[in-house]
């Protein structure tokens, strides 16, 4: 029922059937304003084009989903590249929790419940829906909510539920424990994966393989949603320390276009700055109630490991002890193994916005959807699952634009 | 993972546990609200608002008369280059 729903929300079709009452989404697909933003984009592209691609990097999966699904990137002068970058969980969760997650689903007492999101990902041997399929007790669930239902309605059954998500996510697990706290229930916990996002950026431009100049970022187009959580403030390490304009940004077509001149008019003013695009939600201070909630269940893990970025110092979340007993990592053993990615795999170097997925080996042959070999490819989020759905197969050599002399306005 | 969707309160259905039934373009479902009450935002006053639904909690309310300056400045935009 919960699935159905958000089949219902989420479907392409079923969107344009409701395209005359999406209130708040409508207005901002609006062809005459992205025809404006896409002729301002061109004018200071031109303007600021040094001989490369402008490199401008979508952290979140969700803005990568979208710029397929809208096909910004066909509308995007050749004077712009974008960079498809580490903001999908399911994509960065490294085989090995995986195969913990797997190896818990397995255990006779245990009802394991999860987002759909993480159902396909390959771990070492199979995926939790080969476990499903084996008898392990998996449960999909829409909120972290439905899983606490389940474990209330199952009082015999250990319920685990599967944490993974940015900050957008991690408030409303941090709550349900709460929850569970107050309604003492015992038979619940969460098993704890949720990541942060600024830890990842800096990782990301601290990593030597982006030391070549070619693969140099030009700035940040930054995660609207983990924004409605954290606000503004914490990106400013990367526009202070490593000098990245970075522009918080919305997820409609019209945000992202906007986001992208927001960007270029920073690069073409010599500004290094944070801005907010999507004023509509986005708080400079973030939602305190929501960073309370985290703060009170979770703290920041010493290193946690990223698919392709590999350990990452204080980019983790975990249980405090207070909160043992909801700590799935404190009632169980886990496994724990180091997994490394099957050697044709590069998903890695795709996490990193250093090859884009058509150069990978395998996919769209060995790997697709129907069989992925990467998690990338997984997710709807992923950048080989984007580039596959929407039939970017491969792409010819991006044509050389001769530089144009800087010239003022635009 | 981080999809949010916009939509409207349309009755609180628990005060205590701080639920309600949200509308997005006529599917309904129950809500937490808890991450958008506060003191001066007491639960008994959200009927209306529009919110941020990310996996059933409203993360943030959306603030219509920012919406309505993005939308103004990119109208403005147009036009102009419209004019151009």
């Amino acid at each position: 029922m919960i699935c159905r729903w958000l089949l219902v929300i989420c479907h392409p079709l079923l969107t344009t059937h409701y395209s005359l009452t999406m209130k708040y989404i409508n207005e901002f697909r609006d062809p005459q304003k992205t025809k404006a933003l896409i002729q301002k984009i061109e004018q200071i592209g031109t303007q600021i084009y040094a001989g490369k691609p402008i490199k401008i990097m979508e952290v979140c999966g969700g803005h990568t989903h979208a710029i397929f699904k809208y096909g910004l990137e066909d509308l995007l002068p050749k004077t712009i590249e974008l960079v498809h970058g580490p903001g999908c969980p399911v994509c960065i969760m490294p085989k090995g929790k995986l195969d913990d997650a797997i190896a818990l689903s397995q255990q006779p007492h245990v009802i394991f419940a999860t987002f759909g999101d993480a159902m396909r990902v390959p771990g070492s041997k199979y995926s939790l829906m080969e476990a499903k399929a084996n008898g392990a007790d998996i449960r999909m669930v829409y909120s972290p909510l439905d899983a606490l239902q389940i474990a209330k309605q199952n009082p015999d059954k250990e319920v685990v539920f599967f944490a993974i998500g940015f900050e957008t996510t991690a408030p409303s697990t941090a709550l349900t424990v709460l929850q569970a706290q107050s309604d003492r229930v015992e038979n619940f916990s969460l098993f704890c994966n949720h990541v942060l996002v600024v830890p990842a950026l800096e990782a990301l431009l601290a990593n030597p393989d982006l030391a070549n100049p070619d693969l140099q970022l030009d700035g940040f187009v930054a995660p609207g949603h983990v924004s409605t959580v954290i606000g503004t403030e914490p990106y400013r390490v990367i526009a202070e320390r490593y000098h990245k304009p970075v522009v918080v940004s919305g997820f409609e077509p019209l945000d992202i276009l906007q986001s992208i001149w927001m960007v270029l008019k920073q690069l073409a003013a010599g500004r290094c700055e944070v801005e907010n695009q999507y004023t509509r939600l986005v708080r400079p201070a973030g939602n305190v109630v929501a960073l309370d909630a985290m703060q009170r269940v979770f703290e920041v893990r010493q290193e946690f490991e990223w698919r392709g970025l590999g350990d990452i110092a204080l980019s983790g979340l975990k249980m405090r002890a207070e909160y043992a007993r909801f700590d799935t990592e404190a009632k169980f053993i886990l496994p724990n193994r180091q997994v490394p990615d099957r050697k044709a795999c590069q998903c890695g170097e795709i996490l990193k916005g250093v090859l884009k997925p058509w150069q990978c080996k395998v996919f769209g042959t060995a790997c697709t959807p129907e069989h992925p070999i990467g998690a990338c490819m997984v997710s709807s989020e992923g950048a080989c699952a984007a580039y596959y759905k929407y039939g970017r197969l491969s792409m010819p050599t991006p044509q050389k634009i001769p530089p144009t002399p800087l010239r003022k306005g635009g | 993972m981080c999809l949010g969707i916009p939509g409207q309160i349309v009755e609180i259905t628990d005060i205590k546990n701080k639920l309600a039934t949200v509308d997005i373009s006529g599917v309904k479902r129950q809500v937490n609200i808890t991450c958008i009450v506060d003191d001066s935002h007491p639960v008994e006053t959200c009927v209306g608002d529009w919110v941020l639904v990310h996996v059933g909690f409203a993360m943030q309310r959306l603030d219509p008369d920012e919406a309505a300056e993005t939308l103004r400045l990119l109208d403005e935009l147009a036009e102009f280059q419209a004019a151009m």
